[in-house]
């Protein structure tokens, strides 16, 4: 059986530096895993800033072509996608959601307009009436209405508001894979685990496969089923979520987990504080 | 013991007159609370709590349509209110007694200038030192930061992102200030990073001895940082005590909340989310402004604002839950 997305050793090179003297850098270093269409799951891929991960994600969206190496998406090399026909049913399968969504919005437009899109190029929804319908259905999935959203500015919704906009506009075309870049660190505390959460619902009632990219160790221990971890472009541990990050084995996962700020020396402070140390 | 800062009933609105339409968007309202000597406060809020408004109104940094109209800031070391004071105190007593480390490092250090010509522009007309002496402060400064002074002739681009939270750190307490405020620092670092710059602050804060305001919306990070924790809530300070306390036993709705959805390796339980979203200051709810989102509101809440009263000698929370089953609690003893 195909898996629904194959990543197989891609590697992307940029190149530093003036014409003579040109050095080449791997942002991403021989990179594989699989993930199955028959069992939706959430692979998290985690590393520090610089590790890959963003170029990575690029990559699966076919924003960005492989130096070497391929990505299969349904059997299909996905840098092969040419005509304006195979990229919409690529796109229409395939749904990005990005890191900030004040940034992923246009500012000077009307939110809603993206879902009427989506859902005229990706549903097929040509009729007004259809449109809204699509993305008032696409919203209430992800406990939002078409009444709150309809006509108002990105400014007008809260961040966690038009996180979720931004993950209904996703879900308009049905899609089998969604690729979250650092969907919660620019979302409110008190507003992040709505979304988490609703990662989970997706997962489970949608069976959405999720891609989820991210330097939060606590959240992706929370909602993924398998993590990829990242250094510098390549994989240095993989494995069930819950498996790599309580016994890591790699001595960069040991030092990521190590450096995850934790409550319990909090929670055993005496009354009125004390004194701490971090032991560094 | 003395307090390093106190301030008393603060109100910093964003007021805007325009066509006759008056327009107060209500960012700091009615704070109070003061800093011990040698203490790190923290303050967490969400975004569009008035954190930052409270940071710039105690860091005499507001610049119109934010205005300060009423209440009172004291530091220790000013005989006078800090809004009594004029222009020519405020530029002395800036960096020298009172600095700032700021969030985003690279939107400080300016980008076409090598870093020894920030530190000269930012620290040494405080210091009066010559020019060689203050480069030798400099350079210890940089060393306990586990910098090397080559740096010093690098440009911000050259360095990565904790190099720069940490020149920022350099850069405020390069003259030992009395008072530092520090406003969410490590939000922009990644985890590995974030822990070594919080170490280095708070054994910079040690070594020098100052009190600190530190700002961030993280409560991880406060818990390991902050000796005592304030939580705003639009624009108010709705609870206040030790860090440990607060995280054992938190007492206000949302602080409880806050405390449980924090989701942590080895911990499975499912985290639930608040509904709805922050209140808008303009705008803000009548009475309690936490009443829309809170799973304890009764219509007293819906009518009048609960004070921030103190509950346990050392903590404050402002709920009229809580006061109601504390009172209840005191009756029962007292039978």
């Amino acid at each position: 059986m195909t898996p629904l997305l194959s990543v197989e050793h891609v590697t992307r090179t940029y190149a530093r530096g003036r014409l003579l003297g040109r050095i080449e850098f791997a942002a991403v270093d021989d990179v594989s895993f699989s993930l199955e269409a028959a069992r939706p799951e959430i692979f998290a891929i985690i590393g520090e800033s610089g590790s890959g991960k963003t170029t990575l994600a690029r990559m699966i969206l076919h924003t960005e072509t492989p130096s070497g190496g391929v990505i299969r998406f349904l059997g299909t090399d996905v840098s092969k996608l040419r005509s304006r026909r195979q990229r919409l049913q690529f796109m229409q399968k395939v749904q990005p959601i990005f890191q900030n969504p004040a940034e992923a919005f246009n500012p000077l437009k009307r939110v809603d307009r993206y879902l009427y899109a989506s859902a005229y190029y990706f549903a097929g929804r040509r009729s007004r009436a259809g449109r809204e319908a699509a993305a008032d259905e696409a919203l209430k999935k992800v406990g939002l209405s078409l009444a709150e959203v309809k006509g108002r500015f990105p400014h007008e919704l809260s961040g966690g508001q038009l996180q979720r906009t931004a993950i209904a506009r996703a879900l308009i075309s049905s899609p089998a894979l969604i690729v979250a870049d650092e969907p919660v660190s620019m979302v409110d505390a008190s507003l992040r685990m709505s979304i988490v959460n609703l990662f989970k619902t997706l997962r489970d009632d949608l069976k959405v496969s999720i891609v989820y990219i991210t330097h939060d160790l606590a959240t992706a221990y929370y909602i993924s089923d398998r993590v990829l971890i990242l250094q510098k472009g390549q994989v240095v541990e993989t494995g069930p979520a819950r498996q790599v990050l309580s016994e890591p084995r790699h001595p960069y996962t040991v030092r990521l987990r190590e450096s995850i700020l934790s409550l319990d020396d909090v929670q055993r402070m005496p009354t009125g504080g004390s004194e701490r140390s971090f032991g560094v | 013991m003395d307090a390093a800062l106190s301030v008393k009933n603060l109100r910093a609105y964003y007021v805007t007159d325009y066509y006759g339409v008056r327009r107060e968007v209500r960012a700091v309202d009615d704070i109070t609370l003061s800093v011990e000597k040698n203490e790190i406060y923290g303050i967490a809020g969400e975004s569009s709590c008035g954190k930052s408004t409270f940071i710039k109104t105690v860091g005499a940094a507001i610049r119109p349509p934010l205005r300060v109209l009423g209440g009172s800031i004291k530091y220790s070391f000013l005989e006078r209110d800090l809004y009594d004071l004029d222009e020519r105190t405020l530029a002395d007593i800036r960096w020298k007694q009172l600095s700032f480390i700021p969030q985003g490092s690279m939107n400080v250090l300016n980008p076409v200038r090598r870093i020894r010509e920030s530190f000269q522009d930012f620290a040494f007309p405080h210091m009066r030192l010559s020019r060689s002496e203050f480069f030798d402060v400099v350079k210890q400064r940089l060393e306990r930061l586990h910098l090397s002074p080559s740096i010093l002739t690098a440009f911000p681009h050259e360095l990565s992102g904790g190099m720069r939270q940490r020149v920022a750190i350099a850069l405020a307490t390069v003259c030992r200030p009395e008072f530092i405020i520090a406003d969410e620092p490590t939000t922009a670092l990644d985890v590995v990073v974030q822990k070594d710059v919080l170490a280095l602050t708070l054994e910079t804060q040690r070594e020098i001895g100052s009190s600190m305001i530190f700002v961030t919306h993280d409560l991880t990070v406060h818990a390991n940082i902050s000796k005592r924790l304030g939580i705003m809530y639009a624009g108010r300070l709705i609870e206040e005590g030790p860090t440990g306390d607060l995280f054992r036993d938190p007492m206000h709705p949302y602080t409880q909340h806050l405390v449980a959805s924090l989701p942590q390796i080895g911990d499975l339980t499912p985290k639930t989310a608040l509904n709805g979203a922050p209140p808008n200051l303009a705008q803000p709810p009548s009475g309690c402004r936490f009443h829309p989102r809170c799973p304890l509101a009764t219509d007293i809440c819906r009518q009048t604002n609960p004070e921030l009263i103190t509950v346990v000698p050392g903590r404050r929370v402002a709920c009229y839950a809580v006061a109601a089953s504390l009172e209840a609690r005191s009756l029962t003893n007292d039978k």
